[in-house]
């Protein structure tokens, strides 16, 4: 144990002491998720809109102050017919139009529901979405008051629609990407580097001829990166949080659980990777190329698995990284429990099984 | 026997590296396998060192077989490879204390070992490896390679690129490390080398060339040996490869290393010869063979 | 000064921060000499080479080599030099003719030039039977030879070797000697480091650099009987040693 935890520390003395991997390591993170943060970021101003208003009534009326009178949104004109929308967004000034339906007040009152559609211009996705999710809050704040003086609960249906961009993914989508690619990034780069690192400097061959076993030299190369991914896991989910203001549906302790099956299966993946790679370069290639470009085009992080051609379908199966992908936004999003998803987490674990089995097989205990 | 080889080949890729080498070192002794690049002494270390199996033939460390017995022989060996393989990112403490630790053992329980050659380093403790100079780093190396209490010590190439200074200062180190009872392999392209070892072995292209203490080795040498010297040495060394009757030809420092094919050989005549060849200033000495003549003898 | 000096260096200084790396040092190499540049490692041996081939920006001094200024004509002194090291010589990925043609192009051969030139290399050297082999398949003495052979192609004033013979076996490193001492005969200048004192003695003469400073310099006969030593190897020792 002794001999272990004195090869665990001078590990750590390597990655602290080498800015390239530091920066891998913390920097990297950090601005990816600011990266993401700040191209998706949810604050609108001052957003010009147009309304096309069938009913012209009180409620319409007090609904329409209430948004211009808010700082986020500013009137910029009224239409009067259905066909005039698309060509008011074609001048690409105006970024929504509100559209009541006819006897808006009526309805209300009479059927306790009526109906205002948001159409937003989805060329610029996020801010689309920005813009739905701010009115709807304001509608929902002017039904509150509402209700608030009356015995019959209102109820206004937005029905957001979008032009341009109809099949609009929902931005949260970039964070479980991010995670995964960085998990894989520190997990498999980071081991393989580190292990061939030894190679090149001559030192492995020390190592060899040393009571040291090879399952030690291993878990004592993988252990530091567990504990650094897992700090990574943890930096990128506070910053979506506060950055995103992602809130985590399902239970934060699966999600730890099942970040650590998938950095365990990175971190076998190095290892597979330092057996075969004889210099630093190599393994950066081959973790580059062989990893990360599946992980951001095969595994749904950026295209959707389902539009992909069959045989890319077929190949996206192999990628750990999409079933993990599947199981953390099941997690965030959707807040499920492990019941709807064992399946991808029992895949996964087989993945992991066979790699970890395969690196200790193929690592030698001898030069060739 | 401390190290004993017994037809020891090898083969990568149908390239023999080394063939059928056979050899024994006492224990206690310090043995030098003397050669070239390339000659296979990196191979033979990796053998003895259970980092590679032989292709064919049998071998043991201290007792122990190398292919079966490979974990003991990872407890009870002190490895230096060819390569500067020191963690250069570790300070020189660092680097000690993690070659003890891994060994199961620390810095002070085997410091009376290190201790000689350590305190021409212990000024730098806090220095990173990778910032020390040539001698000092392979004087650490050395250090991290004995911190266990070896009791056999293998140095792939230890002054290889190192300079005379140091090279001197390392083999007196070497010469206290065997009287404290370790026995030594220890290879180097250096010739002159060869005589701070008890026994010898000349490698080349694979293949002992012989084994012997350095100076019966010399004393093997089959013909007298001639020192000649004159005004212009590249003039006097052609005019000696055109010599019809030389036999070897070597320019050896200040002096050609001169040998003739015949048994009757003259000094005068070639004298006279090369007075002919507008040299001046003719020197002809008989002179004792050196090891490297004998390298030379052997691999033509 | 007369025409024959193809080296001059005088009180040549660099210094990293506060580290005097070459401290002031000063000598001259004249034509056709067999120039030793020997001392321990880390003496400065390496940076003083590095300046005198213009890869390196000198801290104070002058030096001026085959007819330029190290300061203002770095470029022109590339064109005149060869220079082979021991780390680097040839590239191994390449064959024995590839390597010739890359070499020969980037010192501005012709083809005609290259192709006529390379085989009397090939040819002097022995080497018809491997010339289409990969230069990293062949033994290392080889390479050094092939290395310097292509170091000469452009006709060059000096060449510059650095430890050129580091492990390479007694025999080849006598013919590698033998190349030396031709070349020098046909006038190219010869400015040679190594670690091996034998080699010291085949110099014409021989400075000996300690801690960045030139503490001597002269034939090796003479500093023998300077240093009342029997040896190069003794020389050294003594004033490495202090």
């Amino acid at each position: 144990m002794k001999r272990f935890i004195g090869f665990i520390k001078k590990e750590f003395y390597h990655i602290f002491r080498d800015k390239r991997s530091l920066f891998i390591l913390f920097g990297m993170p950090i601005a990816q998720i600011l990266l993401f943060g700040f191209a998706i970021t949810n604050e609108i101003n001052n957003v010009d809109i147009a309304v096309l208003d069938h009913s012209k009534d009180a409620t319409t009326k007090e609904i329409i102050n209430k948004i211009s009178a808010s700082k986020y949104f500013s009137i910029d004109q009224f239409i009067e017919k259905e066909s005039d929308i698309k060509s008011v967004f074609k001048k690409g000034k105006v970024k929504a139009v509100l559209n009541f339906e006819k006897d808006f007040s009526k309805n209300l009152i009479k059927e306790n529901h009526s109906n205002i559609q948001v159409i937003t211009d989805a060329t610029d996705p996020n801010t689309a979405n920005t813009i739905s999710n701010y009115v709807n809050a304001i509608l929902q704040n002017y039904l509150r008051e509402q209700n608030k003086n009356s015995t019959s609960a209102y109820q206004i249906t937005p029905q957001s629609r979008m032009v341009f961009n109809p099949e609009l993914k929902s931005v949260y989508m970039f964070v479980p990407g991010v995670m995964t690619i960085i998990l894989m990034l520190v997990s498999a780069m980071m081991t393989s580097i580190s292990i061939t690192r030894e190679k090149e400097l001559g030192t492995m061959e020390i190592l060899l001829v040393s009571p040291l076993k090879p399952l030690q030299v291993i878990i004592g190369k993988v252990f530091p990166y567990i504990f650094l991914s897992i700090i990574n896991a943890v930096v990128i989910i506070i910053l979506s949080l506060f950055i995103f203001k992602m809130p985590v549906q399902g239970s934060l302790f699966l999600l730890g659980l099942e970040s650590v099956l998938f950095i365990i299966t990175s971190l076998a993946l190095g290892i597979l990777i330092s057996t075969i790679s004889a210099t630093q370069q190599t393994a950066m290639m081959i973790s580059l190329m062989g990893l990360m470009l599946p992980v951001i085009l095969l595994s749904g992080f950026i295209f959707p698995v389902t539009s992909m051609p069959l045989p890319l379908q077929i190949i996206s199966n192999i990628i750990p990284a999409k079933w993990f992908i599947i199981i953390i936004k099941a997690i965030m999003l959707k807040g499920v429990g492990l019941q709807y998803i064992w399946k991808e987490t029992l895949i996964l674990l087989g993945m992991t099984v066979f790699f970890i089995g395969l690196s200790v097989k193929k690592y030698k205990i001898r030069l060739e | 026997m401390s190290i004993s080889l017994k037809n020891i080949s090898k083969s990568y890729n149908k390239v023999n590296a080394v063939q059928n080498i056979t050899f024994n070192v006492k224990q206690g002794e310090l043995f030098g396998l003397i050669g070239p690049d390339g000659a296979g002494k990196t191979t033979l270390f990796r053998i003895l060192t259970t980092l590679l199996i032989p292709s064919e033939g049998t071998a043991s460390v201290a007792g122990f077989n190398v292919v079966n017995d490979y974990k003991s022989i990872r407890n009870n060996v002190g490895y230096m490879p060819g390569k500067f393989s020191l963690y250069q990112d570790l300070t020189v403490e660092e680097n000690l204390d993690f070659f003890a630790t891994i060994f199961g053992t620390t810095i002070e329980e085997n410091y009376d070992l290190i201790k000689d050659i350590y305190i021409q380093i212990e000024p730098f403790k806090n220095r990173r490896a990778g910032k020390l100079s040539g001698g000092m780093k392979q004087k650490l190396a050395l250090c991290c390679a004995l911190i266990h209490k070896p009791k056999v010590l293998f140095l792939d190439e230890p002054t290889t690129g190192v300079d005379p200074v140091s090279r001197k200062e390392f083999w007196e180190m070497l010469k206290r490390l065997q009287q404290k009872g370790i026995t030594i392999l220890v290879s180097t392209p250096y010739m002159d080398e060869a005589e701070l070892c008890d026994r010898i072995a000349l490698i080349q292209d694979g293949k002992i060339l012989e084994i012997d203490t350095p100076k019966a080795i010399v004393k093997h040498y089959p013909k007298p040996i001639y020192n000649v010297r004159a005004n212009d040495m590249y003039q006097l060394l052609k005019s000696l490869n055109d010599y019809s009757h030389n036999h070897s030809v070597y320019p050896f420092g200040e002096f050609v290393h001169y040998t003739d094919s015949r048994s009757d050989f003259k000094p005068k005549e070639l004298e006279q010869y090369l007075e002919s060849k507008n040299l001046l200033d003719i020197i002809i000495n008989k002179t004792a063979p050196t090891i490297e003549d004998t390298f030379m003898e052997l691999a033509k | 000064m007369s025409n024959n000096k193809v080296i001059e260096v005088e009180g040549l200084t660099k210094m990293f921060g506060d580290f005097i790396a070459v401290n002031a040092i000063t000598f001259n190499v004249e034509k056709g000499e067999i120039f030793g540049f020997l001392g321990a490692n880390g003496a400065g041996k390496t940076t003083a080479m590095k300046m005198l081939i213009g890869i390196s920006n000198p801290t104070s001094g002058a030096a001026n080599v085959a007819g330029f200024d190290v300061f203002t004509n770095a470029e022109d002194i590339k064109k005149n030099i060869g220079y082979m090291s021991q780390k680097f010589a040839l590239y191994d990925d390449l064959t024995v003719k590839e390597n010739i043609t890359f070499f020969g192009g980037i010192y501005g051969l012709s083809r005609k030039k290259i192709k006529e030139k390379s085989t009397i290399l090939i040819e002097e050297l022995g080497l018809q039977n491997v010339s289409n082999q990969l230069v990293g398949s062949l033994p290392l003495g080889w390479k050094q030879k092939i290395a310097f052979s292509v170091a000469l192609l452009h006709n060059p004033k000096i060449v510059f070797l650095d430890e050129p013979t580091g492990g390479v076996d007694p025999i080849t490193r006598r013919q590698f000697w033998e190349m030396i001492y031709k070349a020098a005969n046909q006038g190219t200048t010869i400015f040679v480091t190594t670690h091996y004192m034998d080699e010291a003695e085949y110099c014409d003469r021989v400075s000996i650099m300690v801690n960045g400073k030139i503490e001597a310099l002269n034939t090796p006969k003479k500093l023998k009987e300077q240093f009342k030593a029997k040896s190069m190897n003794d020389v050294f020792l003594k004033l490495a040693r202090g």
